[in-house]
């Protein structure tokens, strides 16, 4: 037993890794290997063999702690006693509370929207062109960065340094070290303290968040745009339908599932992001959401009740997503 | 202040009883306790006591990470050659908000190194079951090697549970020797003399501002603020006054703690005073703390009110001295009183056990002796001290550091612990660090500011 | 079987060079790619290029800093570096080589977590995306919606539940705990993506191979695997970097251990206990990157044609 729970040297640990994938390879061959087998089963147990093991993952590792964060957000801070709506109502009624209710529909709006706009323009720019390849690859580099990697590179954008110059020389006292800044001051503006200035410093952390996703949405549309077949191209222009018009009547139709697939990612991706915030301003002045207050009040002030509450509140903030992609599932079912 | 007192002399009875329990049971040891011998490089001599702890692993969990964790396990090496124990080290940036998740599922490492005294009583308070008391051994070494004060931190209604690792200061004022000297400024010893001397170097350079300072750090920004505010607080109100505002025996928004808060503001939210190199008031708000100073050998700015930890930060080509003849050369002078009182305001580490195995105690009382400080200091290059009296001075390296211990063993100075960390979570680790940078940052009222984290008290 | 294109040239149109690609395009598709050209007017390599360096300066930003000494970090630009260029491998050396744990280990253990934690949901995924496709049955589109709303569970509050059980079961600070849990976040988004890509396959050869007397199994298997690679591809290369950048997941339920911390824990630990280094940040920054993005270009072969194996056009 030992074996398989503690691994030191790196052969072991390949081992053990060879070992749990063979396992795993075991378990559902057998499963699918009797599916196949036993001919006239009844359906609910070919569904039982493929959904199975779904089902009970899920189940264990989602579904339970979900529920039981909504019954933890009736109870009191360290979970002792029942205290109805309250974490609820403090919630709704704390004075910043308005803000990150905001801030976070700004977020689950402007994400999705922008970062899908700009990754399904740049995949229709660069289809099928010489550089292809690479131009894929530049979008693609800030989703391969980890959040928090991402939060970093971007507090260096907007790295704030006060623009100081000495009133005899006219020599620069104090250098940007922030790219954005430095453009402001080549441009002769003065420098500005992005993360700070509200209502602004939301959006230069939304920012962030489309940088990073813009890829995702590339990557995706990418392949959808190549799978619109060439017959319906071909019929538009002889329609004379070319550059903008293709776009909006032929390309954006057609790709339309993969759309929505994309900006729902997207949104329920956004809704869960709290790395951004924290790292870049700790969810000062104004910049808090809904995730990074969850964040705070369950694992900072000790707040299991409220904490949990402020999940739940983002259980329900999805809930027009999933309605707007049932909606869509019976149209594309209706289609069929 | 009684229950203290009484503590002290029952605990104080009991530690002599201690030390005779390990005589006796050094003495019975010395014939399996070998194994050290063959080392040669320590001398196992003072880890008799611990036994033969051959096989045996300790799990450590705490908030250090590198490169102060290499100096961690190193101070551990001399333990591990004589005892034959092994410690498994882990650090994260992550523990405040992990240490209760594995807490809370089951999963406990052996000692964790907790930062805040309010985060071990609210520990003690939420898993009674998991925290265990300190052992005889650690009492008495926390009696013999520390002040009743640092004592009392690590220790929740009445019992000792975790003894004081590493120690910091964070009464600084952090100067450039060189640029006081060439302008005739003399390092003040009162707060007004303090105050006329930023008023004179405000007067003196208008290229520069006298204070600079900086608070962000994170999703722990504000910090440094509350530090501030912390030691002004103690420098008008006094250390009286300061516990019962720390123990919210008064409200958070006491009438003493507006004023004082309006002290700061005197300094903090001027513009004639900061914020030098760096920008305006509101430019404290998003300076990167560990960043603040840097101004200061540039000759931007005079004053910079920082911890001694905070020596690790400066660029390399600063050199701490306070030979002002030294180019590019930052020293600290201790901020100064109003009184005739010398507060300190402070903070460190405790060592916190889940498990009463006997390696692991015997692991604490090695973490809580002398042997263990001095170990550690000879290991570390600069930016660390402890409040173990038994820690010789000789092994600092840095005349920080140096200046750090003596005024933490000098009885003339009274020694508070950082009030914030003594503070619920709700209030020291979020609505104050919050509620300070809003203060700043979106220039908040002192009034609404304090009304704000009173507010956020959990009942 | 009959009704099934054949597979292997298919994966070698996959797999071409797209110069190759076009010598074998039909002459509908090069009138197609004639028209698409259409966009790619000045106008439109102008705005292609605006994007790309847009989204690349801020990264290159970082690199070059990566490579500059401490003190110029902080006194000066990075786009300074051109006039006065002093550059250093301290940085990286310091983050390579400065931890008491050699770098080898972490990077074992990053490979040795994240292999399992991509192999085996994509396949649990790729199992139920079929089943909510192809299989009929009363219910299905409750469940359906049921695992896509649990995208939305944040994985801070699993936590504790997760490794109260772990814990139970006698697995915390194993790789089992890791893959397991990884296994379990990454299912809601890839049932979800795999499902459209499922579903997107015509039904005409489904009923085929149904016609010819294929189970549901062997239509998966042999109808549907083949058509998908480009999109297993594509998703594993998400589920990849989701689990190469994680930090939670590890130190939560395998702890910062040497013996299981994947390479996030020692790149977290760059910063240090009390403060944050640019210059040590940026070199960890790229150092986790260059696995990613060595996938991201080995695998990106697969989807240039389509996340559909191109043959599904009909």
């Amino acid at each position: 037993m030992d074996w398989f729970l503690n691994a030191e040297s790196a052969g072991h640990k390949f081992a053990l890794m060879v070992v749990a994938i063979l396992l795993f390879v075991l378990v559902m061959g057998l499963i699918l290997f009797g599916l196949e087998r036993i001919r006239r089963l009844p359906v609910w147990v070919t569904v039982l063999g493929f959904l199975g093991p779904t089902v009970l993952f899920l189940a264990f590792g989602l579904l339970y702690p979900g529920i039981r964060t909504i019954w933890t957000s009736f109870f009191d801070a360290r979970s002792d006693n029942y205290v109805g709506l309250d974490n609820y109502v403090t919630a709704f009624t704390e004075p910043q509370f308005q803000i990150v209710l905001r801030n976070t529909l700004l977020w689950v709006v402007l994400v999705p929207l922008v970062s899908t706009f700009i990754g399904l323009v740049y995949a229709v720019l660069i289809d099928r062109t010489r550089f292809e390849s690479f131009a894929k690859t530049m979008i693609f580099l800030p989703l391969s960065i980890s959040l928090v990697g991402a939060s970093i590179i971007w507090k260096f954008v907007y790295e704030y340094k006060q623009h100081a110059v000495n009133p005899v020389t006219g020599e620069e006292l104090v250098h940007q070290i922030g790219i954005l800044n430095q453009v402001l001051v080549w441009l002769g503006l003065p420098p500005q303290q992005f993360l700070l200035n509200q209502p602004w410093n939301t959006l230069f952390l939304i920012v962030v968040m489309i940088w990073i996703q813009a890829g995702f949405a590339m990557t995706v549309l990418s392949a959808a745009v190549k799978a619109i077949p060439d017959d319906i191209v071909e019929a538009a222009r002889l329609d004379g339908l070319h550059g903008i018009g293709m776009f909006r009547y032929i390309t954006v139709p057609s790709i339309r599932p993969a759309l929505v697939v994309v900006l729902t990612t997207i949104a329920i991706g956004t809704l869960k992001v709290f790395d951004i915030v924290r790292t870049m301003t700790g969810g000062n002045f104004g910049t808090s959401v809904v995730a990074y207050e969850f964040y705070t009040q369950s694992f900072r002030a000790q707040n299991a009740g409220l904490g949990a509450a402020l999940a739940t509140i983002l259980f329900v903030l999805v809930i027009p997503i999933v309605v707007y992609n049932v909606r869509q599932l019976r149209l594309s079912e209706e289609i069929r | 202040m009684t229950s203290i007192r009484a503590r002290r002399t029952s605990a104080a009875v009991a530690g002599g009883l201690g030390l005779a329990l390990a005589l006796a049971a050094c003495s019975g040891d010395n014939g399996g306790g070998g194994g050290g011998d063959e080392t040669g490089s320590t001398d196992c001599a003072a880890y008799e006591q611990y036994g033969d702890l051959k096989g045996k692993t300790i799990s450590v969990y705490t908030s250090i990470v590198e490169p102060e964790a290499k100096q961690q396990t190193d101070s551990y090496k001399p333990f591990e050659e004589c005892t034959g124990a092994k410690i498994a080290y882990e650090g994260s940036r992550e523990f405040e908000a992990q240490l209760p998740v594995r807490l809370q599922a089951g999963n406990p490492p052996d000692i964790a190194y907790v930062p805040q005294p309010g985060f071990l009583k609210s520990l003690v308070a939420d898993y009674p079951d998991s925290v265990v008391a300190a052992p005889q051994a650690v009492i008495d070494n926390a009696n013999k090697y520390y002040t009743e004060g640092w004592v009392n931190y690590g220790t929740v209604d009445g019992t000792l549970y975790a003894t004081p690792l590493g120690a910091n200061v964070k009464s600084f004022v952090w100067y450039s020797p060189k640029a006081f000297a060439d302008n005739g400024y003399t390092v003040p010893t009162t707060w007004d003399d303090l105050i006329t001397l930023t008023d004179k170097i405000a007067t003196d350079h208008p290229e520069a501002k006298p204070w600079c300072a900086g608070i962000e750090s994170g999703d722990a920004t504000g910090w440094p603020a509350t530090d501030w505010l912390e030691d002004v607080v103690l420098r008008e109100a006094g250390a009286d006054v300061y516990d019962q505002w720390v123990n919210h025996e008064i409200p958070f928004n006491d009438p003493k703690i507006v004023a004082s808060l309006g002290t700061v503001g005197s300094i903090l939210k001027n513009d004639k005073y900061v914020n030098g190199g760096i920008g305006d008031v509101k430019s404290i708000a998003t300076q990167a703390w560990n960043e603040a100073g840097n101004p200061i050998p540039d000759g931007l700015c005079y004053l910079h009110r920082a911890a001694n930890f905070y020596q690790a930060n400066w660029g390399d080509d600063v050199t701490v001295s306070e030979d002002p003849s030294v180019d590019r050369g930052v020293y600290a002078f201790y901020l100064p009183s109003k009184g005739s009182d010398k507060p300190l305001l402070g903070g460190g580490e405790f060592v916190t056990a889940f498990s009463d195995r006997p390696e692991v105690q015997a692991f604490q009382a090695y973490l809580s002796s002398p042997e263990w400080a001095n170990a550690k200091a000879k290991v570390t290059g600069q930016g660390w001290i402890s409040a173990n009296n038994g820690l010789d001075k000789g092994l600092l390296q840095s005349p920080i550091d140096q200046l750090s211990f003596d005024l933490l063993t000098d009885e003339s100075y009274t020694f508070r612990f950082d009030g914030s960390d003594q503070m619920p979570g709700a209030v020291g680790a979020n609505a104050f660090w919050k509620q300070m940078t809003a203060w700043i940052g979106e220039n908040q009222s002192d009034q609404a500011t304090l009304d704000n984290i009173e507010a956020a008290w959990p009942s | 079987m009959t009704a099934l294109p054949p597979p292997a040239p298919l994966t070698e149109q996959v797999a071409d060079e797209p110069l190759r690609a076009e010598r074998r395009l039909s002459r509908a598709e090069k009138r197609a790619i004639a028209v698409k050209g259409k966009l790619s007017s000045p106008w439109a390599s102008g705005i292609a290029i605006v994007i790309a360096v847009l989204w690349t300066i801020p990264t290159f930003g970082l690199l070059v800093t990566s490579f500059r000494p401490k003190e110029d970090i902080r006194a000066t630009g990075w786009w300074t570096v051109w006039q006065d260029p002093t550059f250093t491998l301290e940085n990286y050396q310091e983050a390579l080589f400065g931890s008491s744990t050699s770098l080898a280990t972490y990077f074992v253990n990053s490979v040795v977590i994240t292999i399992p934690a991509v192999v085996i949901p994509i396949s649990i995924a790729l199992l139920a995306a079929y089943a909510f496709a192809w299989i009929d049955f009363r219910g299905r589109n409750l469940l359906f919606v049921a695992v896509f709303a649990l995208q939305v569970v944040p994985i801070q509050v699993t936590l504790i539940p997760l490794l109260t059980q772990y814990v139970d079961w006698g697995l915390a600070g194993s790789f089992w705990t890791i893959w397991l849990s990884h296994s379990i976040f990454a299912l809601p988004l890839a049932i979800f993506l795999l499902h459209n890509f499922m579903k997107d396959i015509p039904p005409s050869l489904v009923e085929a191979a149904r016609v010819d007397g294929a189970g549901h199994v062997k239509i998966f298997f042999q109808v549907l695997l083949p058509l998908l690679t480009p999109a297993i591809a594509s998703f594993a290369i998400f589920q990849f970097l989701w689990v190469w950048n994680d930090l939670l997941v590890a130190l939560t339920f395998a702890g910062g251990t040497p013996n299981v911390a994947p390479l996030t824990v020692r790149v977290a630990e760059l910063s240090g206990t009390r403060g944050s280094a640019w210059e040590l940040l940026s070199a960890g920054a790229f150092i986790m990157t260059v696995v990613p993005l060595v996938v991201f270009l080995a695998l990106q072969r697969y989807f240039v044609r389509g996340l559909l194996a191109g043959s599904v056009k009909g």
